[in-house]
């Protein structure tokens, strides 16, 4: 029997990508300089995080010319991103053939109550989470691949190093309960009872966990590596840096040889400007994307 | 003989790999660099993204390592990524290969994820049991040399083959818990080593 868009059709596709850094690209040449320094996929979109966040106003799906002008000049997966909760433009990036569709808090919410219910898809999901119970109510709703939140487009990392933290912590205090304290477990953090069973029992997610918001040098990139996360996503921080091309290799190069430390002090010289970044308590609360999601 | 076979962990699902050869009883080393191929009986290179894992062949000269070995007949597998790293050509592409199966490949062969698939294949190589396949933005061999053998094919398309010493898949056996292909793989290198 075939089957089309099976959840291990679906997870799969996060499995090949594993060890890898999905780059937010804008445009073709973007995309084509993230192929070309060895992106596992590439995320289409019209603005990246921190020009959303500079300009303000409501964020909404790329224009979908974008995403296929991207689609056509490279062979590497491409993901795209829809508001959370708006089920039309999820259905809008299917229709398109996009590879995997983020419901991404970097967006402005189109439902201040419920994300899309993503089994309905043939396309995979990606979701952003800050601890265990955000990932697991989203994989409930049928995503095939979780990623931190960290706060997109500061180029700083530590809301990013915050939720692997909590994510891997709270697994591992999981793992440790007597089977008659889970399900008020699972009332406390909110996940569904049975994915929460299964963390308890294998100790980790069913699903790859990248890591992703504010990510900006290769050492940022191996120290996310180190945390436990399965792989990288790039936003602002390579295109919004001095020198896209030799930062975006070298993420790539970090994120294999995470381990190497020696190698890591070769890769990281010379790489120009990283990109300004934000110190996160400058930021007021409406100006928190990570606060999105419910 | 304890086999100790190497993954290319590079990028892409090696765990999975890992974990089934753990499973039948093998030494596992992850290859990152040159010398992690010294101790290894065998190979594999798991899926991912081709392109990807072809740029970091290039470092440390690992690829060309690879190339050497398996030109002396070390035992080779590779699915998916692996099965195109493998193949001398690649349709509409100039990336790395390894240059070592006599094969022409074409990528995405079956579309994009949307049309990833599941599906029983039959393997006669296997036993008289199909095999329960997994396909992720899948190539498959669109051409072999006279002295490939065809494994398995999917509505006409070559999906699985082996040419001496080396092994390819368009699916993933690493994500179902059959293990057939994995221990056809391990016969194969423990014929090498007794020869």
């Amino acid at each position: 029997m075939t089957d089309i868009a099976s959840l291990k059709v679906k997870t799969g596709l996060a499995e090949m990508l594993k060890g890898g850094v999905i780059m937010d690209v804008t445009t073709p040449e973007q995309a084509i300089i993230a192929e070309e320094a060895g992106a596992c996929a590439v995320m289409a979109l019209e603005r990246v995080p921190s020009d959303i966040r500079a300009e303000g106003g409501v964020a909404r799906m790329a224009d979908p010319k974008i995403i296929q002008s991207i689609m056509a000049v490279v062979s590497i997966p491409v993901m795209a991103k829809a508001r959370i909760g708006h089920f039309v433009e999820a259905r809008i990036l299917e229709a398109l053939g996009a590879d995997y569709i983020d419901e991404s808090e970097v967006l402005t919410p189109a439902d201040d109550s419920y994300h899309i219910d993503k089994h309905d898809f043939k396309v995979p999901f990606v979701c952003g989470c800050r601890n265990l119970g955000e990932a697991l109510r989203r994989i409930g709703e049928g995503a095939a691949m979780i990623r931190t939140k960290g706060e997109p487009g500061t180029g700083n990392v530590v809301e990013a190093v915050r939720h692997m933290r909590t994510v891997m912590s709270e697994i591992r205090a999981l793992t440790l309960m007597p089977k008659e304290e889970l399900m008020a477990a699972a009332k406390n953090m909110g996940a569904p009872y049975d994915l929460v069973l299964y963390i308890a029992e294998n100790g980790k997610l069913p699903v790859v966990n990248f890591a992703a918001g504010g990510i900006a040098t290769p050492a940022d990139a191996a120290l996310m590596m180190h945390l436990g996360c399965d792989g990288i996503f790039v936003g602002s921080g390579i295109f919004k840096s001095g020198d896209p091309r030799a930062r975006a290799k070298a993420i790539v190069l970090a994120t294999t040889h995470y381990k190497d430390a020696k190698m890591l002090a070769e890769i990281s010289k010379d790489l120009g400007q990283a990109m300004s970044g934000i110190e996160i308590s400058t930021l007021t609360d409406s100006q928190r994307m990570q606060e999105r999601g419910w | 003989m304890k086999k100790c076979v190497g993954v290319l962990a590079l990028q892409g699902a090696f765990r999975e790999h890992r974990q089934v050869l753990e499973q039948l009883g093998c030494d596992v080393v992850e290859v990152r660099r040159t010398s992690d191929l010294e101790k290894v009986h065998g190979l594999i290179i798991p899926g991912g993204e081709s392109t990807t894992i072809g740029k970091l062949l290039k470092i440390d000269g690992i690829g060309d390592k690879i190339k050497e070995l398996g030109a002396k007949d070390l035992p080779i597998f590779g699915t998916c990524a692996g099965m195109i790293l493998l193949s001398k050509t690649i349709i509409d592409s100039d990336q790395y290969s390894l240059n070592l199966m006599d094969t022409v490949v074409e990528r995405n062969a079956f579309g994009r994820q949307v049309a990833s698939f599941e599906t029983d294949l039959f393997v006669p190589a296997l036993g008289s049991n199909s095999l329960r396949a997994v396909f992720i933005r899948a190539p498959y061999l669109r051409e072999v040399a006279p002295n490939v053998g065809i494994l398995a094919e999917y509505e006409g398309k070559i999906v699985f083959a082996r040419e001496g010493n080396l092994l390819a898949s368009a699916f993933h056996p690493e994500l179902t818990s059959d293990q057939r292909v994995h221990k056809y793989f391990l016969d194969m290198i423990d014929e090498h080593w007794s020869k």
